[in-house]
């Protein structure tokens, strides 16, 4: 029995994307100001009555959320920075819509974004934890390739996954992606080419690996009434989950924190993953994709391989999954890329969706990861979304 | 009547008449010095350091930083380098009159002998055989032993070090105070690295040349060179040591001049 | 099975000389102490002092209880390849020019997961042990190797990256002339170094042992060089410089006499020349070269070893300036090391107990061996350490000046 509240009368809406690049030349607080703006004029609410502001960003340094009010002339009365990577977006939401719920804000503008210049990457991986300083990147794994090589190996040893497996969600998520105007991939992408493409670091192949870019993304969070008084279609929050550090003692991570909390996650919602009607998932590797297959009950542990050759997951697949191609399509924004499920969730859930949209979509689940502190991710959650009524 | 004499002096220099040799070995690093058993105190060999050479450390010149021991390279040895000459007057470089720094020579030419046996040693009756070919040795003059020792290449060549220590020529033990009671001579020079043969250790006493030349206050020149190109009598030695308080020697210039013939 | 390293080939001399990069150095406070265990070639992990949870990566606190009571300490090295990848592609220069690179996730007995180096020679999913090496980085990294010793297992090249392997390799001998230097010059050929230079300091004595040793091998090259001469010295670098992989200082200035009562301090000054000023000017003359060399071919430019003395640690009174001259000669090497670290140059500190020469005739025993010295040399480069304590003397003179060094000091002295 659980003794949470719910999310009651409160909303996300209004999703935004500061359309990516590859490379910018700007800085951080310049994508960041884009989103805001973006909320501002297509909300059509005032600058100063967004009251709460919650920030995800990697290059924003040496300035944190703090630094970004003055530089874009703000004065919330609630701030938040959630440096939780992949997991920032529905960690963001469950933070800002307590705050709302409980009067401490009354409109919350998430943003999350990051700039990419040339070497942004490459600065940005070396310093990116004492851990991994330590004991990743003297041993030439400049980046999550060769963590996510090291757990992609164990996976496929321990529960026969093939690079066919992974290479039809590539594929699928492609598919997707062809439809999304923001998607940086835009060529079809086949099995055989996914399948030839160079190694980077075995099993890891070129499209397994997303591709580092520059953009942002952003909702607010407000009250159900004031949504319906700007005439913002708005998505409800049935039950949100998050977990750090999940299983410390496995030796090598096949599992995630959803796992510990997945119980929690639909009794609160009082649905099952059968009620889903579309799925979100944090994709910076594929085989992150079948962790959460697995981890969120939709198989069993082990079962993902066969449960990917059992559905399709394009947009209009028997499992609809990362809709807008999913950041090994769109890119990788930094910190965006913890939004970019989300984002795309609240669009399926209110309309937005576009040439995406799922047809009759009224659940979604949206799932975030993040964090290679050392050899795992730390951070997981997820969202269970629904259509509001307004 | 002086000032004539000089002045006739530099005209024959200048005219080439005298003719100026230099008897010195050039200081480097390479060149030997003295090799005593590893426990005892030894003389450092010569050692240079650049300070600058128009560089950083000094823009518009070049100099050195050197060491060495009173005692490396061609070398003056005064009375006071020897336990015997420690209580003579004026016995150290600084206290000996100058006017000892200009002194005739002879040059006993023992060359060929050399060549044949390197633990030659000279002797009164070779020094009589000398004389009655080249004159009787003047009082006050340097006795300088041509060896051709400095012609040797090469610091083993010329140290010409065995199990039993080192082989060079010098005068015997007889010889050396029959030169200061008959000949009163001023000291005694050579090319090799002492004034000694290089086994007189075993002489007695050891080392006569030191213990009897300093013992009367008499000097030493070693590491000599360019004795080939003086006659035997003749000419006339510059050899004026640095002035170094209580030095016991000194590295130093020496130079000859001589008759040219 | 790794393939034996061939012999170098000869460098094509219009070639650009490849100049050395290092795998990312930077470390955590707390993870300089894998780089102590590493130096000696020890295998230490971080344990906690209450609950013995061993930690890996180190820690500020155990990440079991929270004490703060964490303790370096040996702990069993082997483990469970359970992961292995082979890097094609790195943002890293370093890795960029090493590619393919093989790592791994090993399970380890004593309990945490760590990412490794990966030996080539580890099946997959296979037992393996764990070893604390030094990169060129001079820190510390795990290796992980086959559970049992494989042909030519040194000679793979991701160990290679790690260690000093004299062979192939040419060598200098500072001064072949005692009988450490003639032992190290042995020992080296032995270990199939290329050639062995040998620093003659005294071409003036005669010495018809030395002459025969010197014939004795066609691989020993007799050079002039009293490291006391400035001029020696550079006139040597500049003839062979560019050909000296690994440098052996073994010149040396044992006397007995302590500070007060010796009469000057010529002694002293004796020593100082050879042991400190003689390794500076070794330095100046041979240490540019070969840090632009540290990437040339395949044996480039490698290790500089300075054969100091447990002595260097501890002040023998007896032998006073001698002693203050290793300890003057520890502190430059170190500042070597630092000087050495941006080419990846490895310097290695040997430290040995008193050797059986002419020079310790009236120390009792235990002495060692010349050959003994020479051999833990060669070991000691082929295992990659950086500083190294050779016999019992030096090892537990070590250990009582970890267990009190004033008692060292008192007992020393008496």
């Amino acid at each position: 029995m659980s003794r949470r509240l719910a999310y009651d009368g409160v909303v996300a809406a209004m999703p935004v994307t500061v359309p990516y690049a590859r490379y910018s030349t700007h800085a951080a607080h310049w994508w960041l100001g884009r989103a805001l703006a973006a909320l501002i004029r297509e909300s059509g609410i005032a600058k100063a009555d967004i009251d709460g502001v919650c920030v995800s960003s990697f290059t924003l340094g040496p300035d944190t959320a703090v630094g970004l009010m003055q530089h874009l002339g703000m004065s919330p009365r609630w701030l938040d920075h959630i440096p939780m990577g992949g997991a920032s977006g529905v960690v963001a939401l469950r933070r800002a819509a307590r705050a709302v719920q409980a009067g401490d804000a009354e409109v919350i503008a998430c943003i999350a974004g990051d700039t990419n210049h040339v070497d942004s990457f490459r600065h940005t991986v070396s310093q990116f934890s004492r851990f991994a300083q330590d004991a990743v990147y003297p041993y030439g794994a400049g980046g999550p390739n060769a963590s996510f090589a090291l757990l992609t190996d164990h996976y496929m040893r321990q529960y026969g996954a093939t690079r066919e497996d992974f290479g039809k969600l590539c594929v699928a998520q492609r598919d997707n992606a062809l439809r999304n105007p923001h998607a940086l991939m835009r060529k079809p992408l086949t099995l055989a080419q996914y399948l030839d493409a160079r190694p980077i670091t075995d099993p890891i192949h070129l499209f397994d690996c997303v591709m580092p870019c520059a953009g942002a993304e952003g909702f607010l969070v407000m009250t159900e009434e004031r949504a319906r008084a700007l005439k913002l279609p708005g998505v409800r929050i049935r039950s949100t989950i998050e977990r750090h550090n999940a299983y410390p003692d496995d030796p090598i991570q096949f599992r995630g924190g959803w796992a510990m909390d997945r119980d929690a996650l639909y009794e609160h919602a009082g649905v099952s993953p059968a009620d889903v009607d579309f799925i979100e998932t944090y994709d910076d590797y594929p085989v992150i994709n079948m962790l959460q297959f697995e981890d969120l009950g939709f198989c069993a542990k082990g079962e993902a391989p066969a449960f990917v050759r059992e559905h399709g997951f394009t947009i209009d697949g028997s499992f609809p999954f990362n809709t807008s191609g999913g950041q090994l399509s769109v890119g990788q924004a930094g910190a965006a890329g913890g939004y970019l499920g989300l984002v795309q969730a609240l669009r399926q859930l209110t309309n937005a969706a576009g040439a995406m949209q799922v047809a009759d979509a009224r659940i979604g689940l949206v799932s975030g990861f993040g964090m290679i502190n050392y050899d795992r991710g730390l951070c997981s959650g997820a969202a269970l979304l629904e259509r509001g009524t307004a | 009547m002086s000032t004539a004499i000089l002045a006739q002096f530099m005209a024959e220099l200048l005219s080439g008449r005298i003719r100026l040799v230099d008897l010195t070995q050039t200081l480097t690093p390479e060149f030997p010095t003295i090799v005593l058993p590893p426990e005892l105190g030894q003389a450092w060999p010569f050692r240079i350091e650049e300070i600058s050479r128009y560089d950083e450390r000094g823009p518009a010149w070049y100099w050195n930083n050197f060491s060495c021991s009173e005692h490396t390279g061609t070398h003056f040895d005064a009375p006071v380098h020897w336990v015997t000459g420690k209580d003579q007057p004026n016995n150290a470089v600084d206290s000996i009159p100058v006017e000892n720094f200009i002194a005739a020579a002879c040059v006993i030419d023992v060359s060929a002998e050399a060549a044949k046996d390197p633990d030659f040693l000279l002797t009164i009756d070779f020094v009589l055989a000398w004389e009655a070919q080249h004159g009787r040795i003047p009082e006050r003059s340097w006795v300088l032993l041509r060896t051709d020792w400095s012609k040797r290449s090469g610091a083993k060549e010329y140290l010409n070090m065995a199990e039993d220590g080192a082989h060079s020529p010098g005068p015997d033990a007889e010889v050396v105070p029959w030169l200061i009671r008959e000949r009163n001579v001023h000291g005694f020079g050579t090319e090799s690295i002492g004034t000694d043969a290089g086994q007189a250790h075993h002489l007695n006493p050891p080392y006569p040349c030191h213990y009897f030349m300093h013992g009367n206050n008499r000097y030493g020149l070693q590491c000599l060179t360019n004795l080939d190109q003086l006659p035997p009598q003749g000419a006339l030695i510059l050899a004026a040591p640095l002035k170094i308080r209580n030095g016991s020697g000194s590295p130093l210039r020496v130079l000859a001049l001589t008759p040219r013939t | 099975m790794t393939d034996a390293a061939p012999k170098p080939k000869r460098k094509n001399p219009v070639a650009r000389t490849r100049l050395p990069t290092l795998p990312p150095a930077s470390r955590s406070r707390a993870a300089l102490g894998l780089a102590r265990a590493a130096a000696e070639g020890r295998f230490e992990m971080q344990a906690c002092a209450d609950c013995g949870a061993v930690q890996y990566p180190p820690r500020e606190v155990c990440g079991s209880c929270l004490s703060e009571r964490l303790d370096w300490r040996e702990v069993a090295n082997g483990g469970a390849l359970i992961a292995t990848t082979t890097l094609r592609h790195s943002n890293d220069a370093y890795f960029r020019e090493r590619l393919p690179w093989r790592v791994g996730t090993v399970k380890m007995d004593a309990g945490p997961s760590a990412v490794a180096h990966v030996h080539e020679d580890c099946q997959e999913a296979s037992r393996v042990r764990l070893a604390l090496k030094l990169d060129r980085s001079g820190q510390a990294v795990l290796h992980a190797l086959p559970a049992e010793d494989t042909p030519n297992m040194n000679d793979s090249p991701q160990l290679r990256e790690t260690h000093c392997d004299p062979k192939h390799r040419r060598v200098l001998v500072t001064d072949g002339r005692s009988t450490l230097g003639r032992a190290m010059v042995k020992a080296s050929l032995d270990a199939g170094a290329a050639t062995v230079f040998v620093g003659d300091p005294a071409t003036w004595k005669a010495d018809a042992g030395f002459d025969a040793f010197v014939a004795s091998d066609p691989r020993i090259e007799p050079v002039a060089l009293d490291v006391t001469d400035t001029d020696s010295v550079d006139r040597l670098a500049a003839s062979i410089g560019a050909k000296v992989e690994i440098l052996i200082n073994t010149a040396d200035h044992l006397r007995d006499g302590g500070v007060m009562h010796a009469r000057d301090v010529g002694l002293a000054r004796d020593a100082f020349d050879v042991n400190v000023l003689g390794l500076m000017r070794l330095a100046q003359a041979f240490g540019p070269t070969m840090c632009f060399r540290a990437a040339d071919g395949t044996h480039g430019a490698v290790a500089w070893v300075n054969l100091l003395s447990i002595h260097a640690l501890a002040a023998l009174p007896a032998r006073g300036a001698w002693s203050a001259s290793k300890a003057a000669a520890l502190s430059a090497a170190l500042t070597l090391r630092a000087e050495f670290g941006g080419a990846g140059i490895r310097v290695m500190n040997v430290f040995p107990g008193p050797i059986d020469d002419e020079w310790e005739q009236l120390t009792p025993p235990p002495k060692l061996a010349p050959s003994a010295v020479a051999a833990a040399v060669v070991r000691g480069l082929r295992d990659g350490v950086e500083d190294l304590y050779v016999g019992d003397v030096a090892e537990e003179l070590r250990a009582r000046l970890r267990d009190n060094h004033k008692a060292v000091e008192r007992e020393l002295g008496g």
